[in-house]
């Protein structure tokens, strides 16, 4: 009789390759389940009763609910970016220019940012844990059973309620940040209206407004993508529902940091 | 009518159906019986395309499920009701929200007059009151939500109805109400049905004829009668263990 081999009697090449092979093939195999989910939600947009009034529903959800914390952040990272500047910039430097520092910082990038952050974890966590569960839990079998269509009834709202309302939410952003970093520096270097705004204005280009809007519009994809896909693949019961939505927001919070990177590369 | 041909499925290297052929006629109700993790929710999935077999052909009404695209698939899903084995329902709507999304007509679903009405029906249907559509999925309890599953899937009128797992979870008393409410719904709705179960009493009294699923093939189809008169060792088993725990209990 034939011996079995062992995987651990293998080559160490053949070891080695399949080691390689497996997380590469798991890879693709991912990038083309989400190019068919893209493809679904593509074929979906002519479903507009369906997927209208959630998306207005979410909507509602994605800005009203998340915008307290949007703000509040805001305005401490302007208020802190403002002292930390103000302290660096005690000496021979205009104080004219804290204005240029604190708008083009917060603009350029802690606004959209640190609302991509934000949203990763409070909207992105939602969404992989609400399709994960409606996964487990025969939900999305029972709307495709119903003949509805999941891409337009849940995917589709989710992903354009993330793309409207992220760059509404980084403007929001940019405006809290700017007024707290005036404000903190009033307080602690005495800065005047005038000064600020000049510096502000003196750096101002109206592009740097649509870096932070495009920005915002990348990082609304990657935090609603990613944990629709993630969600919607879930399984293995509530573990595959926790697993699924500490996957996706990692991976978006990993992905919001590359895209930065990625868009002051080609766009600055 | 229902086809089944040589329906073939695996998971990983895990087989669960294994060329299974199976028919439902028009009108008729069919119980397929086995013990759990034998693949009869995998096989019902597959009538109503929710799986696709590795290889085999689930013919629906005159159309190979695995052949058609979105829109005639969907269109095919209208006609079939699924009541799923915990309900299944949509936790984030009311009952009434829920039974109405079983309306696969556009133009009755977008009627919220005839949507209120039907709903009420259905609730009829299931021995549920009107009230009951106010209420949210979690605040029922697992009979209430496996009714409310039926509701939802019978409120398009289907042509068909596959039940998975009807009376499981279910106290005695409930479980004899379910099996009740499936005859009866049988009798006015004409469905042609399959109920997916494992208890053999319960489908003895709903089911026109049983079919029993064993290592990912049918074993054995007939009537009730047939079925207890079976000289099969596997129908033998399986039909005594059920005896068996109906006398231990």
């Amino acid at each position: 009789m034939d011996q079995l081999t062992t995987t651990s009697e293998l080559p160490i090449p053949v070891n080695a390759a399949r080691a390689v092979a497996r997380p590469v093939l798991s890879a693709l195999e991912s990038v083309g389940r989400l190019g068919m989910m893209l493809l679904e939600l593509m074929r979906a947009l002519p479903e507009w009763r369906a997927w209208l009034p959630r998306t207005i529903e979410q909507c509602q959800q994605v800005g009203i609910g998340s915008l307290l914390i949007v703000v509040l952040t805001a305005a401490f990272a302007g208020g802190v970016t403002s002292l930390q500047a103000g302290y660096q910039f005690t000496g021979s430097i205009p104080v004219y220019l804290l204005g240029a520092v604190i708008a083009e910082s917060i603009i350029l990038e802690l606004g959209p940012v640190m609302t991509g952050l934000l949203l990763a974890g409070r909207i992105g966590a939602r969404y992989a844990a609400e399709l994960g569960t409606m996964r487990v839990t025969e939900q999305i079998d029972a709307l495709e059973s119903l003949g509805r269509n999941p891409a337009s009834h849940l995917l589709l709202p989710r992903i354009l309620a993330g793309l409207i309302m992220l760059p509404a939410l980084v403007i929001a952003a940019d405006a809290t940040g700017m007024i707290a970093g005036f404000l903190a520096a009033k307080q602690s270097i005495h800065i005047t209206y005038a000064d600020f705004a000049y510096g502000t204005q003196r750096f101002f280009r109206t592009f740097d407004l649509w870096y932070s809007v495009i920005k915002a519009e990348a990082f609304g994809a990657v935090v609603t993508i990613v944990p629709c896909y993630v969600g919607f693949q879930a399984d293995e019961g509530a573990e595959g529902v926790g697993r699924a939505t500490t996957t996706a927001v990692v991976t978006s919070c990993v992905l919001i940091l590359l895209l930065d990177l990625l868009l002051a590369k080609l766009l600055l | 009518m229902i086809e089944l041909k040589n329906i073939h499925k695996k998971f990983g290297r895990h087989v669960v159906l294994d060329g299974v052929d199976f028919t439902v006629a028009d009108g008729e109700t069919v119980a397929l019986l086995g013990p759990s993790g034998t693949g009869k929710s995998v096989l019902l999935k597959h009538i109503i395309g929710l799986m696709r077999p590795d290889v085999g052909e689930v013919i629906v009404d005159g159309e190979s499920v695995g052949q058609l695209g979105r829109k005639a698939l969907a269109a095919l899903r209208g006609r079939i009701g699924y009541a799923f084995q915990t309900g299944a329902l949509f936790d984030s709507m009311t009952v009434y929200e829920n039974i109405r999304l079983g309306i696969t007509d556009e133009t009755c679903y977008a009627d919220r007059d005839y949507c209120r009405s039907r709903a009420a029906e259905c609730l009829r249907l299931v021995n549920l009151t009107e009230d009951v559509g106010k209420l949210m999925p979690s605040e029922l309890s697992g009979g209430m939500r496996k009714r409310v599953g039926i509701a939802r899937a019978i409120a398009g009128r289907p042509k068909y109805l596959l039940y998975d797992e009807p009376t499981s979870g279910l106290d005695p008393v409930n479980a004899d109400a379910m099996d009740a409410l499936i005859e009866r719904l049988q009798k006015e709705l004409h469905a042609t049905s399959v109920v997916v179960s494992h208890d053999v009493r319960g489908s003895f009294k709903v089911a026109d004829r049983i079919a029993l699923l064993h290592n990912g093939r049918i074993r054995a189809v007939g009537t009730a009668e047939e079925f207890m008169a079976a000289k099969d060792s596997v129908v033998r088993e399986f039909l005594e263990r059920d005896v068996q725990f109906a006398t231990e209990g």
